[in-house]
């Protein structure tokens, strides 16, 4: 009881103290890019970013509410890759994604096109189950955080197309992966005609 | 490598003949034991047999067979698996079973859940009352038969949906047209309410008046929380001081409760498993692995070697992290405010980075599935869970330790201070840290081990004073253990695949019943589940280490002092979403 290991939890606070003020001369010019180094095994000094001209890296993974995927045609049309099959409705935890499946007007048979898509982004719970059993590469988990409003988050099939690109730009990895695996199916499916 | 299989085999039919039958209903195990002979039977489990440890209590309804059950899980704390036992009665009101709290206290809480949710009355229960939802509810949520505001239909997918899914807001439907219950006669027009407190104050010892030295004195009742800065969430405790002395204290909880199970019911198996996020949010991979551990069982698949590595890998990297923000937290509440707590922060910070990463979310990860994990590691998120395994976490647990454990202030508020007896802990059904602080070497980890903890090197820290300086340094002990064992992990991991099978959004459970267990880090997390073979769990129960360790708050508080309660309750570890569920 003489206060010393009081003292010896003190140098510690002490040395972060110091740390803090050596840090921010260290990285007085290059200030964006300490973000990186933030999440490195050998980071110290001041932790927090400043958000929003500071953000964190976000990794690829990252998942937030879902968008449909269009690839964009020669002329500028969009070709939406969802086939309205509904799995993702199905697979959805809470329930929040609304599919009406396109039918032919002449023969009342369904048509592989979404008439509507809605997704309640309130409802959302970012569990990431409709991109990964989508058969199609169809929905895809967004890097777009920023997505507060003063109204519900009520996502339609216009606010929910994105284009392929985009996909390709935020997911490299898995862009590659998958077109890799697509491209191989309809390899195979060539070769049996 | 190899498993030690307890081989002494129990035949409780044979030790009670007419009173204790076997379940012989395919899928399910253990005994069914007649509701009269049910604290005969009891007793004997626990002096007889030695089954010390009481996990979980929990009721179905078999709304079919007209009959409730209530389904028991105990344990030696000496290690094994369960003694499953369970006792059914008429589903006609009023259902009564006797109840075990005579026995294992740690019943206490568990059955006035069933009570709550179900509608079962445990005769011989000390306090039953309501406990997650409100006094003054109608109704028992977790029958069968109970339709919730907002129902739409039984089971998931709803139809609705797809092929014609309109979108409509939820309260859209009207929820007050046939969707709320009122008992017969009930008027809300006309209803005056009653104190719904009423029964939770006369359950507390009666605060009486006295005169001392000629001062007219009185014992008060205090009410902390619901909005109480220790209590880390919306939790109360109704205190009963005489001076500053804690004489009585009694748990007020649900004011987070959402009926996690009801919700799981309805939702097919996979569909539970991001909720399971939502139950111990600090601990997320923990939940995963419970739940995909009961359905595994009742699936019988095969987790692959990667897929096994990785789950430990992340158990262990988010025991480490909740341990942090324990102690961080726990200097907020003993007034060194917020510095500590975001050094512990940092640390986790560089842990959820690789959640985030590898799961795609800091917190809610949803990592992993029947049969294994959603993705693989890749390979830079695996640098960095060695550079935070063999360099950085190692030399900051030190740095912590110097910041923390030799100061004076927080030793002195800390020893001695929110004293369980290892008899009691044990008797109180308390888990995890806690127990071992006690002096109870009981980790499932080695107890009963699951994925393949029976690999690695580690020792299982156990403390003797069980005080709360002693379950902060156990958890200190804790923390380099996990770092061990994450060494061996990463060093071991193997190639190969990373999931059974392909995956699949709607998977066939065949009809029975599972508990999966796992050492989550605040206690035993148990998961309860039940199939019928359809495409959505009949029961869905979750045995949550926060809700059952704070049974002994009561014990640990009485005899001190009103400012050592918030100690007490940071050490307990409770967290919300799993409390109230």
């Amino acid at each position: 009881m003489n206060g010393l290991g009081l003292l010896k939890g003190l140098q510690v606070t002490l040395s972060r103290f110091i740390d803090s003020y050596t840090e921010d001369i260290r990285w007085f010019f290059k200030r964006y890019e300490k973000v990186g180094f933030r999440s490195s095994k050998n980071a110290k000094g001041t932790f927090t970013v400043q958000y929003p001209e500071e953000k964190l890296i976000l990794p690829e993974e990252f998942r937030y509410v879902p968008f449909l995927i269009y690839d964009e045609g020669d002329n500028g049309e969009k070709n939406i890759r969802c086939t309205s099959c509904g799995i993702c409705a199905k697979a959805c935890p809470p329930q929040c994604i609304w599919i009406v499946r396109t039918s032919d007007p002449v023969t009342g048979r369904p048509v592989p096109q979404p008439a509507e898509f809605y997704i309640d982004a309130d409802i959302c719970m970012n569990c990431g189950f409709c991109a990964e059993y989508c058969p199609f590469d169809a929905i895809k988990m967004d890097h777009d955080f920023e997505i507060a409003s003063f109204e519900r988050n009520l996502l339609n099939k216009e606010k929910l197309l994105k284009p392929a690109s985009y996909y390709a730009g935020i997911r490299p990895t898995n862009n590659a992966r998958e077109e890799e695996a697509r491209a191989a199916k309809a390899a195979a499916k060539a070769a049996k005609v | 490598m190899a498993t030690p299989v307890l081989t002494e085999t129990i035949d409780l039919a044979a030790r009670f003949p007419g009173a204790v039958t076997a379940d012989a209903r395919p899928g399910y195990s253990g005994w069914m034991v007649e509701k009269d002979s049910l604290i005969k039977v009891a007793t004997d489990i626990r002096d007889g047999l030695g089954y010390d440890f009481l996990s979980s209590v929990t009721a179905v309804d078999y709304i079919e067979q007209n009959k409730f059950e209530v389904v028991y899980h105990v344990y030696k704390t000496t290690g094994g698996p369960a003694l499953v036992f369970k006792t059914q009665a008429e589903r006609v009101d009023p259902v009564e079973v006797p109840s075990v709290v005579s026995i294992w206290p740690g019943a206490d809480f568990q059955e006035r859940e069933a009570w709550d949710l179900y509608g079962i009355k445990f005769t011989g229960h000390p306090d039953l009352r309501r406990i997650l939802m409100w006094e003054g509810f109608e109704g028992h949520p977790m029958r069968k038969d109970f339709k919730e505001a907002f129902h739409e239909e039984d089971a998931k997918p709803l139809k609705s949906r797809w092929p014609e899914g309109q979108h409509k807001y939820a309260e859209a439907r009207n929820p007050y047209g046939d969707n709320i219950m009122f008992k017969p006669g009930f008027d809300p027009e006309k209803w005056t309410p009653t104190d719904p407190e009423e029964a939770l104050y006369a359950s507390l010892k009666t605060y009486k008046t006295e005169e001392i030295d000629g001062i007219k004195t009185d014992h008060i009742i205090v009410n902390m929380g619901p909005q109480h800065p220790s209590t880390h969430g919306v939790f109360r405790a109704v205190v009963v001081l005489d001076g500053e002395t804690v004489i009585g204290l009694k748990p007020v909880m649900g004011y987070l409760h959402r009926n996690h199970e009801k919700i799981g019911e309805r939702n097919t198996f996979l569909q539970n498993m991001p909720y399971t996020d939502r139950l111990d949010y600090f601990n997320s991979m923990y939940n995963n692995w419970g739940y995909s551990l009961a359905v595994e069982k009742l699936m019988g698949i095969q987790v692959p070697e990667r897929a096994e590595y990785i789950r430990v890998i992340m158990g262990e990297l988010s025991r480490i992290q909740n341990h942090l923000i324990l102690f961080g937290m726990l200097w907020n509440d003993l007034g060194a405010y917020f510095t500590p707590a975001l050094y512990a922060f940092e640390e986790r910070e560089l842990i959820l980075d690789i959640f985030e990463a590898v799961a795609g979310s800091r917190m809610m990860c949803n990592y992993h599935r029947f049969g294994g994990v959603v993705r693989d590691i890749d390979e830079a998120s695996l640098r960095k869970i060695k550079d935070l395994v063999f360099e950085r976490l190692p030399r900051k647990a030190e740095e912590f330790d110097r910041l923390l454990s030799e100061n004076e202030i927080f030793v002195s508020r800390m020893k001695g201070v929110g004293y369980l007896s290892p008899e009691d802990s044990i008797a109180f059904s308390v888990s995890g840290p806690n127990l071992r602080a006690a002096g109870v070497p009981y980790d499932i980890r080695r107890a009963d081990p699951y994925g393949i903890y029976d690999r690695f090197e580690f020792d299982i820290p156990v403390r003797h004073n069980s005080d709360l300086l002693d379950r902060y340094y156990l958890r200190v002990d804790e923390i380099k253990q996990s770092l061990r064992i994450l060494q061996q992990a990463v060093k071991q991991l193997p190639e190969g695949p990373f999931l059974a099978g392909k995956p699949v959004y709607q998977v066939r459970v065949p009809a029975g019943e599972a508990y999966g267990r796992v050492e989550a880090p605040k206690g035993e997390l148990g998961f309860y589940v039940i199939s019928n073979g359809k495409g959505n769990p009949y029961r869905y129960h979750i045995r949550t280490p926060s809700f059952i360790n704070i049974t002994s708050v009561e014990k640990m508080c009485v005899g001190s002092k009103i400012a050592d309660f918030v100690t007490i309750l940071g050490m307990v570890d409770i967290v919300l979403g799993e409390l109230d569920r």
